[in-house]
């Protein structure tokens, strides 16, 4: 996996699925980037590992008891203070389907 | 000669405010007078808040009234890292995303500062969500390394280190992802602590590598490291992943130390005269009655890469909650997808979206096996050979870097600047607690620099690290 190119269509790509744009000019930087970090990584490559099952962390309820819930309200004011845009207290966002 | 305010320990000052030689207030205007003085040059703070009147006239009480009673902390001004949740202060974690994110809560560890009777004296510079060995990151400038500031004073909690070592705070709180805070400590003199994974709550942090993450101390003695450490760890129904006391190690702390050392892994990258102090100091605890062991940690060399699948994995997932929506940065373009797309582009520093990118890289359909679950199944034998090693030794010794403090721009390309985190990672990606204290300084144009000896006990053994680290330092704990 270490030889793999990374192009600037690689960048874009994985850019869109993290849905960040990244400008023309820097793309070919980002690639060269990542050539080097990948190539570092990779090193991983040669390393085998003995051919046992991945242990999962010892199990333990992390739950506490259900009860004693917020007063509904207790946070409303300092969270919808924060928020970008809003009507009364509900967030306001675009419109999410299409009609056309 | 007497020593002005600031530039007290914690210790120094508990005992001179029970013993009425000052008072909360006066200590509190001696470090932030010094800090306003200073801070335009070190870009240590990002904010130096305003009194808190209130919370000064209940410590002054508290000393007054509970005398040796009341929390060491009580009165004592702190630096906080700017990803550690305050009520209704900004906490940016130095980013243009989060510039004017007002905590609505207080995380845990604030939490319980306030309990002890600690003050914020403000937010301390760090790289853009903990991401970066250096400040570099940060999109508030450079936070300077008050040794010479011409150098970085580490990083991701170099800001926190900035203001402890010039004393415009007396200890600070950072956070430790693959390093943050003893890499900063090592590069600034100071004693740095990352605890278990688990010991201290999360709640309240803004996350980078969730499964790496811990809040932790950066302080100007060994003693009063354990001060914070003790003020802050214990379980909290808020983080589930912290760790119920039936799960700590009661290993007791022993008086002469089995010490671990890993010689393959020194043999190269290392600057002589920083190896020089490293051997010095063994010899010298050798010399006073400590065994020496060597032990063999063969895929160590593997943890960084390891390191850098894990840490930009989690970051993705945990930085793709900031889309413009509820809180932070809020583009808006013509659609909710651009509404997305325009917050994070404007948001997001060239650091952060270059992790994200790998992180999603490593997720991806196709590459998951070869890169992120291949790096997880290297953590189960990374924590096996230290396991294993521990049967023999109580510590393992390293230097925390290889290098003293570098010089701003040194380390551009990404690489490089990871390779300086290369001793701290395992700590974190095998979740065991890990010190970093001052070991003697070197010269480099002219300027003496300090260095750091980096120890790691068992997962759950944080105590043995404060005994080892004061053998070091020469403290009396």
């Amino acid at each position: 996996m270490s030889e793999s190119r990374t192009s600037a269509e690689d960048v874009q790509r994985l850019a869109a699925l993290a849905r960040i744009q990244v400008n023309e000019s820097d793309l070919e930087g980002f690639a060269t980037e990542f050539e080097s970090i990948l190539a570092y990584v990779g090193k991983l490559d040669e390393l085998s590992l003995p051919d046992t099952e991945k242990r999962v962390p010892e199990l333990r309820n992390v739950f506490r008891e259900d009860g004693e819930p917020f007063v509904p309200g207790t946070w409303t004011e300092k969270i919808v203070g924060q928020f970008p845009e809003k009507e009364g207290d509900s967030l306001s966002v675009k419109q999410i389907i299409a009609h056309d | 000669m007497t020593k002005a305010l600031n530039e007290l320990s914690i210790t120094e000052a508990a005992r001179g405010l029970r013993a009425g030689e000052f008072s909360v207030r006066e200590l509190w205007d001696a470090c932030v007078s010094v800090a306003k003085e200073r801070n335009t040059e070190l870009n240590a703070y990002l904010e130096i808040f305003e009194a808190d009147e209130e919370a000064m006239a209940v410590a002054q009480k508290r000393i007054d009234t509970e005398k040796d009673a009341a929390p060491l902390l009580c009165g004592i001004p702190l630096a906080m890292k700017d990803n550690i949740l305050i009520e209704g202060k900004v906490a940016s974690a130095a980013s243009r995303m989060l510039e004017n994110h007002v905590a609505v809560r207080d995380a845990t560890i604030t939490k319980k500062l306030k309990e002890a009777g600690a003050l914020f004296i403000g937010r301390t510079n760090m790289d853009e969500f903990a991401m970066g060995s250096s400040t570099e990151h940060s999109a508030y400038g450079v936070a300077k390394n008050p040794l010479d500031v011409s150098r970085t004073a580490g990083g991701s909690s170099g800001g926190s280190a900035s203001a402890v070592a010039a004393h415009i705070g007396l200890a600070g709180l950072g956070t430790d992802t693959g390093g943050s805070i003893r890499q900063p400590a090592a590069h600034t003199g100071l004693v740095g602590m990352k605890p278990t994974y688990g010991a201290v709550s999360r709640s309240g942090l803004i996350a980078l590598g969730s499964s790496l993450d811990q809040a932790g101390p950066l302080a100007k003695t060994v003693a009063d490291a354990k001060i914070l450490f003790d003020t802050l760890e214990g379980k909290d129904e808020l983080d589930a992943t912290t760790l119920p006391d039936s799960m700590r190690n009661t290993k007791e702390v022993p008086s002469v130390f089995r010490i671990g050392v890993p010689r393959d892994l020194l043999s190269k990258g290392m600057d002589a005269d920083v190896l020089a102090h490293f051997n010095e100091t063994l010899s010298r605890l050798e010399a006073e009655g400590h065994t020496l062991v060597d032990v063999s940690l063969p895929t160590s060399e593997y943890a960084l890469p390891v390191y850098y699948v894990i840490m930009p994995a989690e970051a993705s997932a945990n930085l793709a909650r900031f889309d413009g929506i509820r809180y932070g940065h809020a583009a808006r373009g013509e659609t909710l997808l651009s509404d997305y797309v325009l917050s994070k582009t404007e948001g997001f520093g060239p650091e952060t979206v270059r992790r994200i990118l790998l992180g999603t890289f490593v997720l991806s359909s196709g590459y998951i096996d070869a890169y992120y679950r291949k790096a997880d199944a290297v953590r189960d034998v990374l924590r096996d050979e230290y396991n294993t090693a521990f049967k023999e030794v109580d510590v393992i010794a390293f230097p925390t870097t290889p290098s003293p403090a570098f010089k701003f721009g040194e380390k551009s390309d990404p690489v490089s600047m990871y390779l300086e985190d290369i001793f701290t990672v395992t700590a974190n990606l095998t979740g065991m607690p890990a010190i970093s204290v001052p070991m003697g300084t070197v010269e480099r144009e002219g300027v003496l620099l300090p260095t750091g000896m980096h120890f790691t006990a068992p997962h759950g053994a944080d105590q043995l690290l404060f005994k080892i680290g004061a053998l070091v330092t020469k403290e009396t704990l």
